[in-house]
């Protein structure tokens, strides 16, 4: 661009309302993260599941499209039923895809900028730590978003168009269960992730740790609930717990190697979240105080 | 600009505790400089005086108002009228530096559009115009040291903290960093908080200095005036007269005296009485002056005074 000044002055338009200004951190990753093409491809694939399920909805309703397959069309339709499990299983696909995501964006959001003393940049602005964290948390919430609960949404209307109000009515569950589970999941991914970028400074290490904390965590749980015949390893299991709290979401039975109760299942969770703000509060600071 | 009857910064009984230590102790000063240096040696406070100002560290007891607005209660406010190059090296990885200004630009409230016309411009106003497209971490250290100072500035503040500017500088990035704070001290739209622990940089850029010992304040003082109030003294350097008549004849004018060794002697002039006097004096007593320098206090005079002198316990010298 053109650069017709070149002094020193003092701002003297309106300023922008402080209440937004986190969403301009967004904003710049959404830049860099989506300059990448492996992540660019991964994330078109993310869509490829809702896109099936659209199209499954629509054939469930416009069997006669598929009338030249010669196929038992209406023993097709009753094998694939547009109800609880068809969301759930998709919630669970999706979320899994969630975790992929977190993997690949959330390392890169906090540590570049505690390895480059970027903290205090920000926090000398008429910007505050919370801010900064909504900031960098609104880039996985929105992504994550994307994939899971906006097209589940978009296809539960889409099948309550099709069905009529009466379908909608009835299947009220599936459509808060589809929001209120993936933003649990949203939410605890994001917290977690932040929380590990925050204190893992190199990327590859953050993933290792992130790997770690869902794997190898699991695997503790399911070997402690082994030794002691009990649920107790799955406190330690946030995808246990998960699958818990979206079974009794959808009103499912969970599966019984994954059992848990489901306050237990809620206290984990939010013990998790809470440990991670925690770790977010400590680290999170325009400088460190050595004692 | 500060206007005088507001101080650019107020301490009232200041202390900050960090790690169970404290690190101020109860500094109180009215600040109204346009262009103040904080001096003291490491660790006398002066990272943790601006680190507390920018609502960093909160003050474990005490007051500290910029501008007349309180650092704990309006914080927000102020740090919208600061703008803050910290000592070490800071900025965000992977981004060019028109962008990395632009981004803090904007966090500072400025418009999308406004923040990039301004980000260009401070970054052309700093000298790195033409380097504004490359990445900040590909940057050497000296044009890392103006990418700070220009996201300090794209938002035109009314207060700027300069934690040691020219840390890590060679002469010539010195010089013109230097020549950078002057100039922005001469537009008369902010104020400027300098803190070094090079005397020649504050004495190069500011009026006033606040001189930091131990988490005390050991002087504060506006350094024209101290070299205004010096101006009279004089370094004398004779040879001849033994006899001490040319020292009689000297305090018999009116001067204040004291002599030294090697014939040289310390005179101050009073009023009315001027440098030829001496000369006439010493013509008419066959005494040769072989030097006669103005002694001016240096900022090092001031400086190492500060750091001979006891502090008292509330903070002042």
């Amino acid at each position: 661009m053109a650069v017709y000044e070149r002094n020193f002055g003092r701002f003297k338009g309106a300023l922008t309302p402080t209440g937004t200004r986190f969403l301009i951190l967004p904003r710049y990753a959404f830049r860099e993260v989506f300059q990448s093409k492996f992540f660019v491809a991964f994330f078109t694939l993310c869509f490829a599941l809702p896109f099936a399920g659209l199209l499954m909805i629509y054939l469930h309703h416009n069997l006669a499209a598929l009338k030249f397959l010669n196929l038992p069309l209406e023993q097709l339709k009753d094998a694939l039923p547009i109800n609880a499990t068809f969301f759930s299983r998709g919630l669970n696909v999706q979320g899994s895809l969630c975790f992929l995501l977190a993997l690949f964006v959330g390392p890169a959001l906090i540590a570049p900028d505690l390895r480059n003393n970027g903290l205090p940049l920000y926090l000398s602005r008429p910007f505050n730590r919370t801010e900064y964290v909504a900031g960098k948390m609104t880039v996985l919430v929105v992504l994550m978003s994307l994939i899971t609960w906006v097209p589940g949404l978009l296809l539960f209307f889409f099948q309550s168009y099709l069905d009529g109000a009466g379908w909608f009515g009835e299947n009220l569950r599936i459509g808060t269960a589809l929001f209120v589970g993936s933003w649990v999941w949203i939410l605890l991914l994001s917290l977690v992730t932040l929380a590990v970028s925050a204190w893992v400074k190199w990327k590859p290490v953050a993933r290792v740790t992130l790997l770690i904390l869902f794997f190898v965590l699991s695997g503790f749980g399911q070997a402690l609930n082994n030794a002691l015949h009990k649920w107790w390893g799955w406190l330690f299991s946030m995808w246990a717990a998960v699958q818990n709290i979206w079974a009794s979401l959808f009103g499912k039975e969970i599966d019984p190697d994954l059992y848990m109760p489901v306050p237990a299942a809620w206290l984990a969770l939010t013990a998790g979240c809470l440990v991670c703000l925690w770790l977010l509060s400590r680290r999170i600071r325009a400088y460190e105080v050595v004692r | 600009m500060s206007d005088q009857s507001t101080p650019v910064i107020e301490l009232q009984g200041l202390e900050v505790k960090l790690g169970g230590r404290q690190i101020l102790k109860g500094l109180n000063a009215s600040l109204t400089g346009r262009c103040i240096g904080l001096l003291g040696p490491n660790g006398a406070g002066k990272t943790t005086l601006l680190h507390t100002l920018l609502g960093f560290h909160p003050p474990s007891a005490g007051a500290a108002r910029i501008f007349g607005h309180d650092i704990k209660a309006e914080a927000r406010a102020i740090r919208g009228l600061m703008g803050y190059m910290p000592e070490s090296d800071a900025f965000i990885a992977g981004m060019t530096a028109v962008r990395f200004v632009r981004l803090m630009g904007e966090i500072s409230g400025l418009p999308s559009e406004r923040a990039l016309e301004r980000a260009h411009e401070t970054l052309f106003y700093v000298g790195l115009g033409e380097a504004r497209y490359r990445k900040v971490d590909t940057y050497s250290l000296g044009m890392k040291q103006l990418a700070k100072l220009a996201q300090a500035l794209v938002h035109g503040p009314r207060l700027l903290f300069l934690d040691e500017p020219t840390n890590g500088l060679d002469p010539s990035a010195r010089e013109r960093m230097l020549r950078l704070i002057r100039d922005i001290r001469d537009t008369g739209e902010v104020d400027i908080i300098l803190s070094s622990h090079l005397l020649r940089d504050v004495e190069e850029c500011c009026e006033e200095v606040l001189v930091l010992k131990n988490g005390t304040i050991a002087t504060y003082c506006n350094l024209e005036e101290e070299r205004r109030a010096n101006r009279k003294f004089l370094e004398i350097e004779v040879r001849g007269g033994d006899d001490g008549s040319f020292a009689a004849a000297v305090e018999a004018l009116g001067c204040e005296m004291a002599m030294g060794a090697k014939q040289k002697m310390k005179v101050v002039l009073p009023e009315g009485i001027e440098v030829r006097d001496l000369y006439r004096l010493a013509a008419e007593r066959q005494v040769q002056i072989r030097k006669l320098d103005f002694k001016k206090d240096s900022l090092q005079d001031i400086f190492l005074k500060a750091m001979e002198t006891e502090v008292q316990a509330n903070g002042r010298i």
